[in-house]
């Protein structure tokens, strides 16, 4: 895949070249770096390479078991890899390095690093026994150290945002799924991450509640400044909202390209093939 | 026959006791509570020494009747220097011996929320520590809440085992009362109301707080 980039962190000052040109070249901020994943004999990621610039919107299509939640997830240290390393803003996530050894990290490391990264899942998972509002607070609250002030006004702008600032001392029970899963991105964006991973966050819903919540993602998507790692099967969206379009099959990116291109020039057969079946709706 | 004046005179020396008998139940559900969950944090620990250790504890404990674990602490305990009370040699008997079953039911409680959660919490990068506290432990406790409140009704039902050890509850205080007096009926009789009464309607009381949980 693309090298340059890697080059600006090179540490080694006597090395030379042409290269220190591209220092005023943007760092990823996210860097797949030779990244496998295996559970047992089956092998879910292989040998992936990828880079992801600041503020670059990214959607993962691709059939089903083809890798793509398994990348965000290793992302978001819900798994290990089992080879490769990850990289956020130039720290690496699942290791350290320590005397020119590659060391695994810890806990506290983890943390650290994990900060920068937010999740939307599929099925929501809202903490059924707090309230709206509590759900959106708490994290500012308890993991950013905000008061109890700053985190409630942080968390009704958000909530705002997203439409549902009627909503803020109802319980996730008594909400529908596009409520849900708004409540869900706004907890998520509260945070402030500078990568978002949005796991199918449509998936779930009933048809007509899919709009309201593809439209919150693409205000996000619009305002800007974060990244955005988009797995999903609403490919008009995807077209939409991307600037990268990446196509997975068996563990590989087998395609990649800014939407036009992959959408009406698909040079694989096997996204000709994928493509081919939405094209029937 | 029954005789109603005997029964009054032995009934406050029986209430007296059952002081003893209520204050034992409550403090050993404490014990069992509080171990009880460590327990089953214990057991769910990547060290493996402390997990294998609370495992080896659970075992052990289950394996092995109640009676023999109080004579251990209260009789063998003592000549490697530890001499406890009969009653503090019951709490810390019974409370151990009920710890492991309790384990079991917040084992229950905590692997029932689904692990959705537990991914939440860490995607929002919350502490280990505030994962529990704050969104596990909350969700996991009020549905066994129910099952917590039977066992403390066992426990007191149990509490007549620990006259083995010399504590004096009511029904040790019965059966004193009736050897004195060769008159046995009246002193079991009020003991065995004493227990049916308390524990009928303490299961009422859990009853009636399972339904309010429901509810909410």
């Amino acid at each position: 895949m693309s090298v340059p980039l890697k080059l600006i962190y090179n540490e080694d000052p006597t090395r030379s070249n042409g290269n220190d040109a591209r220092k005023a070249t943007v760092r990823p901020i996210v860097t797949y770096n030779n990244i496998s994943k295996s559970y047992g004999d089956l092998q879910v990621l292989k040998n992936i390479d990828l880079e992801i610039a600041p503020g670059e919107k990214v959607a993962l299509i691709g059939p089903s078991g083809s890798g793509k939640t398994t990348l965000a997830r290793l992302l978001m240290t819900l798994e290990e890899p089992t080879s490769g390393t990850i990289e956020v803003e130039g720290d690496m996530l699942w290791h350290r390095r320590v005397n020119d050894k590659l060391v695994k990290a810890n806990e506290k490391h983890l943390h650290q690093v994990r900060g920068n990264i937010g999740m939307v899942f599929q099925h929501f998972n809202l903490f059924p026994h707090m309230t709206i509002l509590r759900n959106v607070m708490e994290a500012p609250r308890n993991v950013l150290g905000l008061s109890k002030e700053e985190a409630k006004k942080r968390a009704i702008t958000i909530l705002e945002q997203v439409g549902l600032s009627n909503k803020i001392d109802a319980y996730p029970a008594q909400l529908s799924g596009g409520q849900k899963q708004r409540v869900a991105i706004a907890r998520a964006l509260v945070m402030r991450p500078k990568v978002m991973l949005f796991d199918e966050p449509t998936s779930a819903l009933d048809p007509e509640l899919v709009g309201e919540v593809l439209e919150v993602i693409k205000a996000i998507a619009t305002e800007g400044e974060m990244a955005m790692l988009l797995i999903t099967h609403e490919m008009d969206f995807a077209r939409d909202v991307a600037d990268r379009i990446l196509f997975f099959d068996q563990g590989r990116i087998v395609e990649q390209g800014p939407p036009k291109k992959m959408f009406n020039n698909p040079e694989s057969e096997r996204l000709q093939t994928f493509l081919s079946r939405f094209n029937r709706h | 026959m029954w005789n109603w004046e005997y029964t009054i005179k032995i009934l406050p020396e029986i209430l007296a006791a059952l002081k003893i008998t209520i204050s034992a139940t409550f403090v050993a559900f404490l014990v069992a509570l509080v171990v009880g969950l460590m327990l089953t944090l214990a057991r769910r620990s990547h060290f493996r020494p402390l997990s294998l250790t609370a495992h080896g504890f659970v075992e052990f404990v289950r394996s092995t009747p109640l009676l023999v674990q109080l004579y251990f602490i209260f009789y063998v305990l003592p000549e490697y220097g530890l001499s406890l009370s009969p009653f503090i040699a019951g709490v810390i008997g019974l409370g151990l011996h009920y710890s492991t079953y309790l384990s079991e039911v917040y084992r229950g409680g905590i692997e029932s929320i689904p692990p959705g959660q537990w991914e939440a919490a860490k995607a929002l990068n919350f502490s280990p520590l505030d994962t529990w506290r704050k969104i596990i432990l909350p969700q996991s406790i009020p549905p066994v809440i129910p099952v917590m409140g039977n066992y403390l009704i066992t426990m007191f039902k149990e509490t007549p085992i620990l006259s083995a050890i010399t504590l004096v509850e009511i029904m040790q205080t019965a059966k004193m009362l009736g050897s004195h007096s060769f008159r046995y009926l009246e002193a079991f009789t009020i003991v065995g109301v004493l227990f049916l009464v308390l524990s009928y309607s303490s299961s009422l009381m859990v009853r009636r707080l399972e339904v309010r949980l429901n509810l909410r």
